[in-house]
């Protein structure tokens, strides 16, 4: 079972179904446009949009002045309304910056300075003393409270997008590689993919760590993507040693190893930054865990490496110190590219902001009276409450049967994962967006039920199930005359 | 949401499940139901084709499958009550425990008395913090052994196995027999971890390479499982880099250890032991909460389904007594710790009640030649003592107690030495 194929022409075809891309596209649906969506991997979410911190920043850090720095605010702004209309869970728990020693102090004192620049508000300083008693597992000299932090599933976050835009008119298409950019004198004709040609007014390259590739394509590339690895390490749900987000004070390039709490219960530790010169290299290291808990222990002492139950790596999409957002010398062509942090918090105004840049394009832009903001919540069974879990089985008693133990997912909600626009159709696209296997027996229990289903909805042989798309299929069997005794 | 109340209730129908409910129901305790949350009774004794069960308990040697069977013939001659496809999602201290299945919804059972009976889970590869990639072919060893001899997939041709325990071990040999090739079995110790025997049936039968004190370093593939670097480890424990060495394959299994799983145990606020990961529990399996009671891997991973079904049917006989009211409330309790050369001692604690012989399951720390495992009182008086030829963690030895020897208020403690003296009455 495939996405469609794209049609053969388009108004606007996005390049990458990261946060960025997707965010554009609901944003550009909400116009009298035809959108495609483009993405070469197997799922919407997978490239660095799967794998980073999943916190939406206040939006002291950037250098005031910057790009970043304006689209953070902007952003930050925006997300809670956003979350609201797309059912996303968007918990505002706070984060704080810490002095480790007295020698940090001053540091604090010049990010104070920035936040008001940057016009973050309610910032505020704080000492060692009262920094323990609201964080008692927290080490420091003191602090920078930062209250406007939040922390979402941004998986979740990519799927009510794309869903959302798909509701909306959005063609989206995985697994759908851009091959190639079409330009004629100077402009944009449209992009050749394995399916066929699309023509397009305007392309948004939105395509992340490949994003310098995609405007080579288009001839349109005046900057180099150098990704930049970050590791983390996920902790067991049982952990829970802080309540807001722990930063140590940043450097110029990173945020640093952080100790962040999820919005489903676990605590996530990282992540480290190092170049790496393989787009494909998304390998934890034995440094790499080193360095994550030795930083994050001497943040918050009682982390132990034994709490660790899963790790991943995401790479940054670095092109310099500032977004690169706008249009190129090919007419029709915009670049969205470099986007690393705060690039989750910025994405909704990046979005708005390439609205503006599609308008310059090809004109003033019709706003459409049927757009539906709203994609209906889908609650997670396991945070209900044992009556409201009761009445949903009593609806669908499909719910009744609980098919990942660990994270108590249902077979509902496996299907409704499954079924629907913009569907999983690989385990990770379920994992992601059901949390089945991502508990502490990370899929031994669940992984052989979650296959027969997978199989049965999608029609195919558990052998063509993939862990995420073609080329990480699950099962590879012997031949069948393999053995030779 | 419905709601019903019955006396005895088991949560999982695998061994440990079935013979607490058997030994219940014989002891006249007709309303007795097993909630379990699979489609078959059995637990994790169906996906057991192979041989080695049943020496002890029946004197035959049975495969999973034809143990499990005896007790689930037994099960339905007596027609003792159960829900398959039944998942419970919390038990609380007062015993009232939340169900949900398809069938009958979300449902609350009110019990007398239960039996923890979940078993346990397997040590993943996050949990070993192996770096590397994250692609397809990375397997547990318990679900490869479903996905192969329940479900019919085999999910590989080039294998790696980490870690020596069991159901690797087994694994090995079930996945040669299929076609595929072990290249090798990858263990940190510098013992397997799992029985001799299989040591011995499931790898040098099949000329499958044991690598001891050994560790793997990195799992690489982008997509799919390519290879896995070992290392040799140092007298520290480290890996040794410089003699480092990439064995390719496309799937690894882990089997490197097994977990107790007390999710819903917490739940109901059972005291669990943190060197077992199961709950405390005393000579007649009941845990810190009056009337639930522990049996099985649950309590901690045995590696004889003999000794789970003997152990639940103590569980199901004093369960029995505690819904008759016959248990003593709060007796007082001889503690009992693991010493020198003991990693753990189950029952946690005596009961002061009650006389008779308490059979102790010790495991071993290290392997010893020529061990003594003795148990200590007050003063360290020697109370009981027993000699064996050899002794491995992977093999829980046990020592047998009189209540009547103990003195009242002393602390125990069981200890395993070597001695010089040479073993002859030991098998």
């Amino acid at each position: 079972m495939t996405d469609p194929a794209p049609p053969l022409s388009a108004d606007v075809v996005v390049i990458g179904a990261g946060v960025v891309g997707c965010f554009i596209a609901r944003e550009l649906v909400q116009y009298d446009l035809t959108v495609v969506l483009l993405e070469k991997r197997s799922d919407v979410g997978a490239g660095t949009s799967g794998a980073n911190s999943a916190v939406v920043h206040a939006g002291i850090d950037p250098r005031p002045g910057t790009l970043m720095a304006e689209l953070n605010r902007a952003g930050a702004d925006a997300f809670p309304a956003v979350c609201q209309q797309l059912g996303v869970d968007l918990a505002m728990i706070g984060g704080y910056i810490v002095a480790k020693d007295d020698s940090e102090l001053p540091i604090l004192d010049r990010l104070l300075e920035r936040s008001r620049h940057n016009r973050v508000p309610n910032v505020r300083l704080i000492t060692g003393q009262e920094l323990r008693e609201r964080q008692p597992a927290v080490r420091g000299a003191g602090a920078i409270h930062v209250p406007h932090t939040g922390v979402l599933d941004v998986h979740q976050l990519v799927f009510a997008l794309a869903e959302n835009a798909a509701q909306n008119g959005a063609v989206i298409c995985r697994e759908c590689p851009v091959e190639a950019v079409l330009v004629r004198n100077g402009h944009l004709r449209g992009v050749l993919t394995p399916a066929g040609e699309v023509a397009a007014r305007v392309v948004i390259n939105a395509a992340g760590v490949d994003s310098d590739e995609v405007a080579g394509m288009a001839g349109a590339c005046d900057f180099t993507i150098t990704p930049c690895k970050g590791e983390y390490y996920v902790l067991d749900k049982a952990v829970k040693p802080v309540s807001s987000v722990i930063h140590p004070v940043p450097t110029e390039r990173t945020k640093g190893i952080c100790v962040i709490p999820t919005v489903d219960g676990n605590t996530l530790i990282g992540p480290t930054a190092h170049d790496v010169s393989d787009k494909a290299d998304l390998s934890t290291t034995e440094a790499g865990l080193a360095e994550a808990h030795s930083s994050a222990a001497a943040l918050c002492p009682p982390i132990e490496l034994t709490d660790v139950i899963a790790a991943y790596a995401g790479l940054r999409a670095v092109a310099g110190d500032d977004f690169i957002i706008g249009p190129t010398k090919v007419g029709g062509f915009i670049n969205v590219a470099g986007i690393k942090s705060p690039g989750l918090t910025a994405a909704p105004a990046i979005a708005h902001r390439v609205v503006a840049l599609v308008a310059e394009q090809i004109g003033p832009l019709r706003q459409r009276t049927d757009f539906d903001p709203v994609r209906p919540p889908r609650p997670r069974f396991s945070t209900l409450s044992g009556e409201k879990q009761a009445e949903l089985i009593a609806q669908d008693d499909e719910h009744g049967e609980i098919v990942c133990r660990c994270e108590t997912v249902t077979r509902a909600e496996v299907r409704a994962a499954i079924r629907g626009p913009v569907g999983a159709r690989s385990l990770d696209g379920l994992k992601y967006r059901t949390r089945a296997g991502m508990g502490r027996c990370q899929g031994a229990f669940c992984l052989p039920r979650v296959v027969k289903i997978l199989a049965g909805e999608l029609d195919i042989s558990p052998l063509e199930l993939t862990k995420f798309g073609s080329g990480s299929e699950l099962f590879i069997p012997p031949e069948a005359d393999a053995w030779d005794p | 949401m419905r709601c019903t109340t019955t006396d005895l209730v088991i949560i999982g129908a695998g061994p440990a499940g079935l013979a607490a409910a058997l030994e219940a129901r014989r002891r006249g305790i007709e309303r007795t139901f097993i909630l379990e949350r699979d489609e078959r009774l059995g637990g994790i004794l169906p996906q057991c084709i192979h041989l080695g069960f049943g020496l002890h308990y029946f004197g035959e040697e049975l495969t999973g499958c034809e143990y499990a069977q005896r007790f689930i013939g037994d099960v339905e001659a007596l027609d003792v009550a159960r829900r398959l496809r039944c998942m419970v999602l919390e038990i609380t201290p007062g015993r009232a425990i939340y169900a949900a299945s398809k069938a009958r919804g979300m449902e609350r059972i009110e019990a007398g008395a239960i039996v923890l009976a979940m078993g346990c889970r397997e040590r993943t590869r996050g949990a070993l913090r192996i770096p590397g990639t994250r692609p397809a072919g990375i397997y547990t060893a318990g679900t490869a052994q479903r996905l192969v001899n329940i479900e019919g997939i085999i999910p590989g041709t080039r294998f790696v196995i980490i870690g020596s325990g069991d159901i690797g071990l087994i694994m090995a040999r079930r996945l040669t027999l299929s076609g595929a090739t072990v290249e090798a079995v990858v263990e940190m110790m510098p013992y397997p971890g799992g029985l001799m025997r299989n040591v011995v049936q499931c790898l040098h039968d099949f000329d499958i390479p044991l690598h001891l004190r050994h560790t793997v370093t990195r799992i690489d593939g982008p997509v799919r499982v390519e290879g896995v670097t070992i290392a040799p480890l140092d007298d520290a424990g480290k890996p040794i880099a410089t003699q480092a060495r990439r064995l390719a394959c496309d799937t690894v299994l882990v089997s490197a250890g097994l977990i107790p799983e007390n999710e819903l145990s917490k739940t109901a606020g059972v005291q669990l032991d943190p060197r077992t990961g199961g709950a405390i529990v005393d000579d007649v399996m009941q845990t810190s909460v009056p009337g639930i009671f522990a049996a099985g891997d649950v309590v901690y991973p045995h590696d004889l389904v003999d000794a789970v079904s003997t152990e639940a049917e103590v569980a199901g006989r004093a369960a029995a007594r505690f819904i008759r009211g016959e248990m003593v409330a709060e007796p007082q309790w001889w503690p009992m710790e693991a010493g020198d050369g003991a990693r753990m001692v189950i029952p946690q604690r005596i009961r002061a009640d009650g006389d008779g012989e308490v059979q102790l399951a010790v495991r071993p720390a290290s392997p010893m030649q020529n061990a003594v495992l003795t148990l200590h009182g007050a003063d360290n008086r020697i109370i009981a003592q027993r000699r064996r030829r050899a002794v491995w963690p992977a093999e829980v030895e046990t020592l047998t107690v009189d209540k009547g020897a103990l003195r009242p208020g002393e602390r125990l403690r069981v200890t395993i030495a070597e001695s010089p003296h040479e073993d002859r009455t030991s098998l």
